[in-house]
């Protein structure tokens, strides 16, 4: 427990780009995405991960997945160097993104999840016992012999959640897991990872943009706003009795009534 | 900070399991997949993809074995024409030719899932590649495999018999193992070169005509007797291109000459040490691309 499973000190990461100025002149200038930014995240925590378009938030999840090398900074997920021991990380951890599917498109919706297994070495019995819950718990039957190309956005996202799932990760990063979709599945994806989270213990971090998202799962709110965090703590302490939605609309415009960080 | 919503807590680090939860692994299994075999089981993935349109893979697989042979018919054309090119009889051209055919389709067959790598970079899905457990070059390698590759092996094959029968060398073991040799050093090479033309994707972007010219280039270099690109270009695909030692410098050697730059006689046998050095190359650059990995914004 006193070990936190996410820990970031001073996460920055900076891009590099290079914009033509004259014919053969060439500017460089450097964006920088996150901007020292301090998380520590224990295990079994559901946090909410927010903030408005570009403030970096993917570039934070991207890092904490190993995808992206930070520039400086501390960071530990599960007790490993994301970047460097990216391939040993991938197996505690589960990915979410909201936006693209991590699965075979060409093929089946179960041939995909039995190729996951073999890579994730996942044992058979293990993998059986998982998929029955996920299949139950989500309704994929229906569709589990349907190419993945054929699938709705909903049924796609479930068979998503039970692709980031079946290895029993520690931590699941949702990159805005309900994204288009309708109010019945975004209940039904909710009322899942409340259950996960509850059941499990698996920690989840989540970035949405939608308010109902972080009122009905999230019990701790992180904001971000130009790479830098804008607020941490609990969700009972942003609203303060006030509508969430105002709150987050003053948080992202910068008016921010409530005192940020530590 | 939220304690967990669980009433068991979690006194034991590496326990996430609850009644409903995951049992802890044994140790051995945490080790990632080894990337051959995980290589081996995305090959059998996207080959079961590729054959449910069988008359489409049949038809695709037979146009491939068609189109490889347009360059072989360009040899031929040319030699009834010339009865020599570059000091090379037609049949030690198409020994050159097959040699070469073979070690690059082998490569093809094994390695040009790296041509998907600049979409993939472009549109943001390789991120999926990196949250994998198992080896980026794996997937990258086996990415799209389809089995049809296998018809350009064909021409490849049937010209290099053809070579070896009528060629009036002698095939004692040396030069065998020697032919052995330049396809397996050739095939290496060129994978290396797939490898490097993929890391060119990560630099820029939609340079995947560059990145051809690494591949395709150095095949078509060294389909012909290098002596047609003179001296000076002969020199660049030895040392800085090192393509030369796919299979122009072992072919001297069996086809018993001796080397028209005048270039010294262990570099026969140098195919091995170019081709390790090669792929050590290639290892290192896509691990430093991997690294400095920039991903799409979103």
């Amino acid at each position: 427990m006193t070990d936190p499973i996410i820990l970031a000190e001073g996460l920055t990461k900076t891009f590099d780009s290079r914009a033509r100025t004259g014919r053969f002149k060439r500017e460089r200038t450097a964006f920088t995405a996150v901007d020292g930014i301090d998380l520590r995240v224990a295990r079994g925590e559901l946090v909410g991960y927010i903030g408005p378009n570009g403030a970096g938030k993917s570039t934070t999840i991207k890092m904490l997945t190993g995808i992206l090398t930070p520039s400086s900074g501390y960071l530990r997920v599960a007790g490993y160097e994301p970047q460097r021991d990216r391939v040993r990380l991938a197996r505690r951890i589960g990915v979410v993104f909201g936006q693209r599917t991590t699965l075979w498109w060409d093929l089946p919706l179960a041939d995909s999840f039995t190729l996951l297994q073999r890579l994730y070495r996942i044992p058979p019995r293990r993998f059986a016992e998982n998929l029955d819950f996920y299949v139950e718990e989500l309704g994929l039957s229906e569709f589990l012999d349907r190419p993945v190309r054929q699938l709705s956005l909903g049924q796609r996202m479930r068979g998503d959640l039970t692709a980031a799932l079946l290895h029993d990760p520690a931590v699941v990063y949702l990159d805005e897991p309900t994204i288009g979709l309708d109010v019945v599945s975004k209940h039904a994806v909710r009322g899942f990872l409340r259950e996960l989270n509850r059941r499990t213990g698996t920690t989840i971090l989540l970035t949405t943009h939608d308010v109902d998202d972080i009122e009905r799962l999230c019990s701790r709110v992180v904001a971000i706003d130009h790479g830098r965090v804008t607020y941490d703590g609990s969700l009972e302490e942003l609203r303060a009795d006030r509508d969430l939605e105002t709150v987050v609309r003053e948080l992202y415009t910068g008016r921010s009534l409530v005192d940020t960080t530590e | 900070m939220a304690e967990p919503t669980t009433a068991d807590g979690f006194a034991d680090a590496d326990a996430e399991a609850t009644s409903a939860g995951p049992l802890p692994r044994s140790r051995a299994e945490q080790r990632p997949l080894p990337g051959p075999l995980a290589y081996l089981l995305l090959v059998r993935m996207w080959s079961r993809a590729a054959s449910q349109y069988r008359v489409s893979l049949a038809l695709t697989g037979v146009a491939q074995v068609f189109t490889t042979c347009l360059d072989l018919i360009a040899i031929l054309v040319i030699y009834s024409q010339v009865p020599v090119i570059g000091g090379f009889t037609l049949a030690q051209t198409l020994y050159l030719y097959g040699t070469t055919r073979l070690a690059f389709g082998l490569s093809d067959l094994v390695a040009s899932g790296v041509e998907t790598l600049a979409d993939s970079i472009r549109l943001g899905t390789f991120d999926i590649v990196l949250i994998r457990p198992v080896s980026t070059l794996a997937q990258v390698l086996a990415d799209q495999f389809t089995p049809k590759r296998f018809g350009k092996l064909v021409p490849a094959i049937a010209t290099l018999i053809w070579a070896v029968i009528v060629l009036p060398v002698q095939w004692n073991a040396i030069r065998v193992i020697l032919c052995c040799f330049t396809v397996l050093c050739g095939f290496v090479i060129y994978c290396a070169l797939w490898v490097l033309s993929g890391c060119v994707s990560f630099v820029a972007v939609d340079a995947r005509e560059v990145a051809n010219t690494f591949t395709y280039g150095s095949e078509f270099a060294t389909e012909y007797p290098i002596t047609i690109f003179g001296r000076p270009l002969g020199l660049a695909l030895t040392f800085v291109l090192p393509v030369a030692f796919v299979t122009w410098q072992p072919t001297l050697y069996v086809l018993g000459r001796s080397d028209p730059f005048g270039l010294p006689g262990f570099l026969r046998f140098a195919s091995p040490v170019a081709a390790v050095l090669l792929s050590g190359l290639a290892a290192l650059v896509w691990r430093a691309c991997i690294r400095r990995y920039r991903s799409t914004g979103s």
